[in-house]
């Protein structure tokens, strides 16, 4: 016996890659819906569209124990230090998603009420458009979250500095086939 | 922090611990802005009479010259044998962004206050700005389960205003989205209301029922949710080829489906325990807080604008009123289960009674002409253009108009000053006033029945907050 | 639709309320009552107790930019208006009740103690609209956070609508 007999057993890797793996596979999502595109994501959390083949089904609502936030709905001026709280009692790794129009910009309601754009609170990481979007624009968005995931650096924290040599956009080029990658920018 | 690059190795503790500093206080800041101030639920001693009455759910007029002792609530509780906490806004059991503060004498719950807001979206000011053609799209994302119903009184009001007439095919579109409208969100209410309850199932049973009228609203309107698809003088498109047999198909299912949940719930001994004689109100407060729909027909009350108030062609449809007897969480529950055969029946009827004729009135001056003839005249080209960019003009005055949304009396209360924008445009929520009674149905009851309670009031904050 | 002087003889029994307050008939509603500050809370009271069970709606209007409605005679305009919907269960009908209320002195009594449900209604008047309710036992904001200073649906309020970056020339919409 002995380490010879052994030879055909081992698979290697970079330890980088298993993380990123078991991350973007048990993204748990935090309770945030607030407004129509809430109940679009409880859509996708139920049958028809289940995010559970995802791993993502358990929506936890103790910030703590979530990873991903997505940002379902119109943020009015009275929930928003509610949302950067949310957001500040979350753990790291942590990443945003912004879910509909009023969202990522303030959608059709450009008034005194709503904070145009989540991205004015909180970092975000994926934008899903559509108002609401529709289920599968939704896990568009989150694959992009994954691909995401899965191509940054696990050590880099939102909003801190690119590398050098990295693009000024967003710095991450996704290398997934073209069906997934129809709205991504390059 | 850039230009400290080159000194990082020596002053880095300082900056982080500074830095640290400085994130707690805006942390600090941040916590201190989600406090309410006066809008929270205060000690007992700092509470006015008032107050404590309006949070004990005391609802009946006093005794002329009567006052409420604050002792003579509770009377042995004193401060510091209550606990105050806050449940919301974000939590997954309050439908949405309500916070509620609650008093609890350990797991007995006291006095209520409902804190909302938190979805404010200034909708009745961008109603003023909006023409009454993209109007429907501005009440649509107020009750967003039932957005049909919100399109369908905002182009009541302006239809009542207009004082025109609309072709019966319209009529009896409006009322068949109505009534599907109407499944889909009592479908929606039975999921959530069976999750709160434990019951994970019944969410995925209601969301799966739920796809099935999702998906023929998509054929019709082009959207799932928030269709804008009524609009002021009809509806936007005619129903497509073969929706009698989409039709079909879903009130089937669906009404099949629903003796599986009579299965599941109703005679289940744990689900009966949680809803029967829980969250009671009588039929004299809940008429008192104005309360509508389901939970005033749960008291006994048979009070239903499309029985008493008939509006669209509802005289011509017959369907029952259902009623409850006790005002409980269980005959909740059951009046909505109901509706859902009801309209089942509504919307058979419907698709046999379905004139022929126009989706829309004729008027150029209000409904914009078919697409084909814009390249044809040019009169139809000016018409388009002019009800797109700045809308038709609509007579001088005031209307409120009610209709019965799933929630309860959905009312659109509207003033023109002759121009092509609403000058007030005021929707009278019925979940906003709903909510009203929870301080009533709270008290007394245990934690754990505040949140089956919040479920059956059936609140959707979008309507709340406006 | 509307006109300036009350008609000969009113009909139903709502007309018997009240009958010197100034009304006007309505394609819709049983009527539109007009009484004045005064005699409001009165009004709605005998209202009440004349059958109508239920208050569907509160809401205030701002007349700022639209002077020149169809009020009866002896209604003085004012710049706020508070509208009372009533329903009557047993009659089937709805009453509308309409009340002056001027710019100086935004005070009006508050009807918590005749329909208990009226008391989210009055907190939004007074949150978005600044008509104080006088007798309302929690006259706090409701709708907006506390610190929030003005009362946005006036029509002196701007709509704070924020510029979009990318769009060149600021248009009307």
């Amino acid at each position: 016996m002995g380490l010879e007999d052994l030879q055909h057993n081992f698979l290697t890797g970079r330890m980088e890659d298993l993380v990123k793996w078991a991350r973007r596979n048990s993204v748990w999502p935090a309770t945030f819906g607030l407004a129509c595109c809430a109940i679009e994501m409880m859509s996708v959390g139920a049958a028809d569209y289940d995010i559970s083949r995802l791993g993502m089904e358990v929506f936890r609502a103790s910030p703590r124990q979530a990873d991903l936030m997505i940002v379902a709905g119109r943020v009015s001026q009275k929930m928003a230090p509610v949302l950067r709280q949310v957001y500040d009692q979350m753990m790291e790794p942590k990443w945003v998603i912004s879910m509909g129009v009023c969202a990522s910009t303030g959608g059709m309601f450009n008034n005194y009420a709503i904070v145009q754009g989540v991205d004015q609170i909180v970092p975000v990481d994926a934008y899903a458009p559509g108002c609401p979007p529709s289920p599968e624009t939704l896990l568009h968005a989150i694959l992009t979250l994954h691909e995401k995931i899965r191509t940054g650096e696990i050590t880099r924290r939102p909003g801190t500095s690119v590398p050098a040599g990295e693009q000024a956009t967003g710095g991450w080029v996704p290398s997934v086939p073209d069906a997934v990658r129809v709205a991504t920018p390059r | 922090m850039s230009e400290h690059d080159g000194r990082d190795e020596v002053e880095t503790g300082l900056e982080d611990t500074e830095r640290a500093h400085r994130e707690a206080e805006e942390r600090a800041v941040f916590v201190a802005e989600t406090s309410e101030g006066a809008q929270e639920l205060m000690p007992r001693g700092t509470t006015s009479a008032g107050e404590l009455r309006q949070e004990v759910g005391a609802v009946l007029r006093l005794p002329e010259g009567g006052y409420v002792d604050p002792g003579d609530i509770d009377i042995d509780r004193r401060d510091d044998q209550t606990m105050i906490i806050n449940m919301g806004p974000q939590h997954p059991s309050t439908h949405g962004v309500l916070r509620l503060m609650l008093e609890l004498d350990g797991e007995t719950v006291l006095r209520t206050k409902p804190i909302i807001g938190y979805l404010h979206t200034g909708m009745e000011k961008t109603g003023e700005e909006l023409t009454y053609v993209q109007g429907a799209t501005n009440t649509t994302r107020m009750d967003y389960l039932s957005p049909l119903h919100n399109e369908l009184v905002f182009s009541l009001a302006t239809e009542a205003l207009l004082g025109i007439e609309l072709p019966p095919r319209a009529v009896w579109i409006r009322m068949l989205m109505a009534e599907l409208n109407r499944m889909s969100s009592h479908l929606m209410w039975m999921a959530t209301n069976g999750m709160d309850l434990g019951s994970t199932s019944m969410m995925i049973y209601g969301f799966r029922e739920r796809e099935m009228v999702l998906s023929f609203f998509e054929k019709t309107t082009g959207l799932r949710m928030n269709h804008n698809y009524i609009r002021p003088g009809g509806v936007a498109a005619d129903l497509p080829d073969g929706w009698q047999d989409d039709v079909e198909v879903i009130c089937e299912t669906i009404l099949a489906r629903t003796y599986e949940y009579d299965e599941l719930l109703t005679g289940q001994p744990i689900f009966r325990d949680r809803t029967e004689a829980v969250g009671n109100i009588s039929a004299e407060e809940a008429l008192a807080l104005s309360v509508t729909g389901p939970i005033l027909r749960s008291t006994g009350v048979p009070w239903d604008l499309r029985r008493t108030m008939p509006y669209l062609a509802y005289d011509k449809l017959d369907f029952d009123v259902i009623v409850g007897s006790y005002g409980d969480n269980f005959d909740r529950y059951s009046v909505r289960l109901n509706e859902i055969r009801e309209s089942i029946r509504m919307v058979r009827q419907i698709a046999e009674m379905m004139p022929p004729g126009d989706y829309r009135v004729q008027d150029r001056k209000v409904t914009p002409p078919p697409r084909a003839r814009i390249d044809e005249s040019m009169e139809a080209l000016i018409h388009h253009f002019k009800v797109f960019t700045e809308g038709f003009r609509v007579p001088e005055g005031e209307v409120y108009v009610a209709i019965e949304s799933p929630r309860g009396e959905l009312g659109c209360y509207m003033v023109s000053d002759g121009t092509s924008k609403p000058y007030r445009m005021h929707i009278r929520g019925p979940s906003f006033v709903n909510l009203q009674a929870l301080p009533l149905l709270l008290r007394g009851g245990l934690m754990a029945d505040a949140v089956a309670v919040i479920s059956s009031v059936d609140p959707v904050m979008g309507e709340v907050d406006r | 639709m509307s006109e300036t002087a009350p008609t000969a003889a009113p009909v139903g029994t709502t007309a018997a309320i009240l009958p010197e307050v100034p009304r006007l008939p309505d394609r819709l509603v049983d009527q539109l009552a007009f009484p004045h500050r005064e005699t409001y809370h009165q009004m709605v009271s005998a209202f009440r107790d004349g059958g109508f069970e239920l208050c569907a709606d509160l809401c205030a209007v701002d007349y700022l930019t639209h002077p020149g409605r169809t009020l009866p005679e002896g209604v003085n305009a004012e710049r706020f208006e508070v509208v009372v919907n009533l329903a009557s269960l047993s009659m089937r009908q709805r009453v509308r009740i309409r009340v002056q209320v001027p710019e100086s002195d935004p005070v009006v009594d508050s009807i918590v103690d005749v329909y208990a449900g009226a008391d989210a209604m009055e907190r939004e008047a007074f949150d978005l609209m600044g008509i104080v309710f006088s007798g309302h036992p929690d006259m706090t904001r409701i709708l907006m956070p506390e610190d929030w200073e003005g009362h946005p649906l006036r029509k002196d309020y701007g709509v704070g609508r924020v510029p979009v970056q990318f769009k060149e020339a600021p248009g009307p919409r």
